[in-house]
């Protein structure tokens, strides 16, 4: 059991495991250091943050969907300064691995946010949230356009040496090609998908059930559309892609790897179970021995289309 | 530390077409639970719903002394509330917690109002007990929209607790909301030292809040909101609370409350 490694690369970060807490459904992390170890998990990727403290959209701001949760929550937030001072210090001392993930109106504020978390002490990698689709300005700008994309990815490339993950959006055409134009402006790895657009209606009052009208789609129901944008992301890009999407069991996990991703992350499972991290790396763990295989990371991309080289 | 028990369902009392009681095999919970704190379930083999639910613990069951579970008081409403209505013994219900912020007990000469609407009733079983053990004089001021819909008076009543009700047909007690018998409290208590206690739909909560302080009582509300996960994770549950400086901003219930002071609550 012990021969088995967990661990994953992600540019120059090594995960101890391929499980990453997804950005806006494990708060800041210390919310969960009563349920989970957080130096346990392979990161720790926090709510969004901007410059400054942002209120967030009135409830209501979720509803569950067939198999699926609808969110428009508007990325509430203490803003990155109170979050160096206020939870960073208490997540490097239970040894997460922190990727903070980054929300700007401007490409300036990338930059800026960028150069303040390079500064912080106990920061591991940089996601950059180009792909919210609950609130007007920025983010969704940058992810919708090839390049806003390539711009912004470029323009926090110049300020920073932490690995940079652009989180990309699924509401577009080809999110492969955003993947391709990460790399090429220096992204590190690509995260994907964010939430799908989406919105659910109350008939007998005709309101809509969110009160931004519109929100996120997350959950099982994205499941199978999320697996196949990683398997066209892994096929467009050389750089390691972390696939998330309605992940909840060890299963799913193996079926993002072999699809192509380098590592998952996992959110709208964890408010059902916020104890499903050891169930996961278990049933991974499982999975690796029965089919006698070493190391995790040897299963990225090795999903068998029946197509074979020619060579 | 919350606790994630796979429970046991030991028994399942229909109170009416829509109220039911379930008893859930969560001893460490039951154990660890403070008046006012809750649990997130869902059924454990189900895969909808997807999220759980919250729900006040309602009496903690003893045999012999000994904890043996908690229960959980539901009006059926939705998919998770339905199943619980029509779970059978054995049933096993996922059940997480305790989570929240408790009351806040008080100290003797002060005395307890416990201001609970339909549902509402749920945190009060707990909170009536834990005041009592501290010499508090305890009163529950109950509304429902019919007398069929008042639940455990004679649980109340047997502890020792004053019991004074309201419904919206008159059927029970004074006809109309809660906010008339515990009015007429408030005018009748001036020379006491009285701490209202509240649960049940906003509306009431935001009526008896503005009604304490009114009168000079200080409250306590338990509130509701739509809640995705119960530990601070998702940002679903908020509720505006007025800031030292004068403006207001979104706080979770599930970690910030679910009890909060009446007047630190933005009421919409």
């Amino acid at each position: 059991m012990g021969l088995t490694d967990l661990s994953v690369k992600i540019g120059s970060l090594t995960l101890a495991n391929p499980l990453i807490a997804a950005s806006g459904c494990f708060g800041y992390g210390v919310e969960y250091a009563g349920v989970v170890d957080l130096s346990h998990l392979g990161g720790v990727a926090v709510k969004g943050l901007f410059l400054t403290e942002r209120q967030g959209h009135p409830p209501e701001r979720i509803v569950e969907t067939p198999a699926g949760m609808l969110n428009a929550i508007g990325l509430q937030g203490i803003g990155v300064h109170r979050f160096i001072k206020e939870k960073l210090p208490e997540l490097r001392e239970r040894r997460a691995t922190v990727i903070v993930n980054i929300c700007g109106s401007t490409l300036d504020e990338y930059v800026e946010l960028s150069r303040i978390l390079s500064d912080a002490e106990g920061v591991a990698a940089i996601e950059l949230n180009i792909s919210c689709p609950n609130i007007k300005e920025g983010g969704i700008t940058f992810g919708c356009s090839l390049h806003g994309t390539f711009d912004v990815v470029s323009a926090v490339r110049k300020v920073t040496r932490l690995p940079i993950i652009p989180k990309l959006t699924p509401n577009v055409t080809d999110v492969a090609s955003f993947a391709k134009a990460s790399e090429d402006a220096g992204a590190d790895a690509v995260s994907l998908v964010n939430t799908f657009l989406a919105m659910a209606i109350d008939v007998e009052t005709r309101r809509p059930k969110l009160s931004n009208i519109v929100g996120g789609l997350s959950g099982p129901a994205i499941r199978p559309i999320a697996v196949r944008m990683v398997y066209d992301c892994h096929r467009a890009v050389k750089i390691p892609v972390i696939g998330m999407g309605g992940i909840a069991s060890a299963k799913d996990v193996l079926e993002f790897m072999i699809a192509g991703a380098s590592a998952v992350q996992v959110g709208t499972a964890n408010f059902a179970d916020p104890f499903i991290w050891s169930k996961l790396l278990d049933g991974i763990t499982e999975y690796l021995n029965r089919h006698h295989i070493p190391r995790v990371s040897d299963l990225t991309g090795t999903v068998d289309t029946g197509v074979h080289a020619a060579h | 530390m919350p606790v994630d028990v796979e429970a046991r369902v030991i028994s399942n009392t229909r109170l009416s077409p829509d109220y039911n009681v379930i008893a859930l095999a969560a001893p460490e919970i039951a154990r660890a639970a403070a008046p006012g704190q809750f649990v997130m379930v869902k059924p454990a083999q189900a895969s909808a719903p997807l999220l759980r639910r919250p729900f006040s613990v309602f009496e903690v069951l003893r045999t012999n002394g000994r904890i043996e579970g908690l229960t959980l008081l539901s009006k059926r409403i939705g998919t998770t509330t339905n199943l619980l209505f029509n779970a059978a013994v054995g049933d096993v219900i996922s059940c997480l917690g305790p989570l929240g912020r408790p009351f806040d007990l008080i100290d003797p000469p002060a005395e307890a109002w416990m201001v609970a609407g339909g549902v509402g009733l749920a945190p009060f079983a707990t909170l009536a007990e834990a005041l009592q053990s501290r010499g508090i004089n305890v009163t529950l001021i109950y509304g429902a929209r019919t007398s069929r819909e008042l639940f455990y008076l004679d649980w109340f009543r047997t502890r020792g607790v004053r019991v004074l009700l309201a419904t919206e047909d008159g059927s029970s007690g004074d006809r109309g909301r809660v906010t008339v018998p515990l009015e007429r409290e408030l005018q009748a208590a001036s020379d006491r030292n009285v701490m209202v206690y509240a649960c049940g739909p906003e509306p009431m909560l935001e009526a008896v809040a503005h009604l304490a302080s009114r009168y000079g009582r200080p409250s306590q509300v338990s509130v509701e909101r739509v809640m995705g996960c119960g530990l601070g994770g998702c940002y679903s549950c908020v509720i505006p609370v007025r800031n030292d400086n004068g403006g207001q901003h979104y706080v979770r219930s599930c970690i910030a409350g679910p009890v909060f002071s009446g007047e630190e609550i933005v009421w919409d």
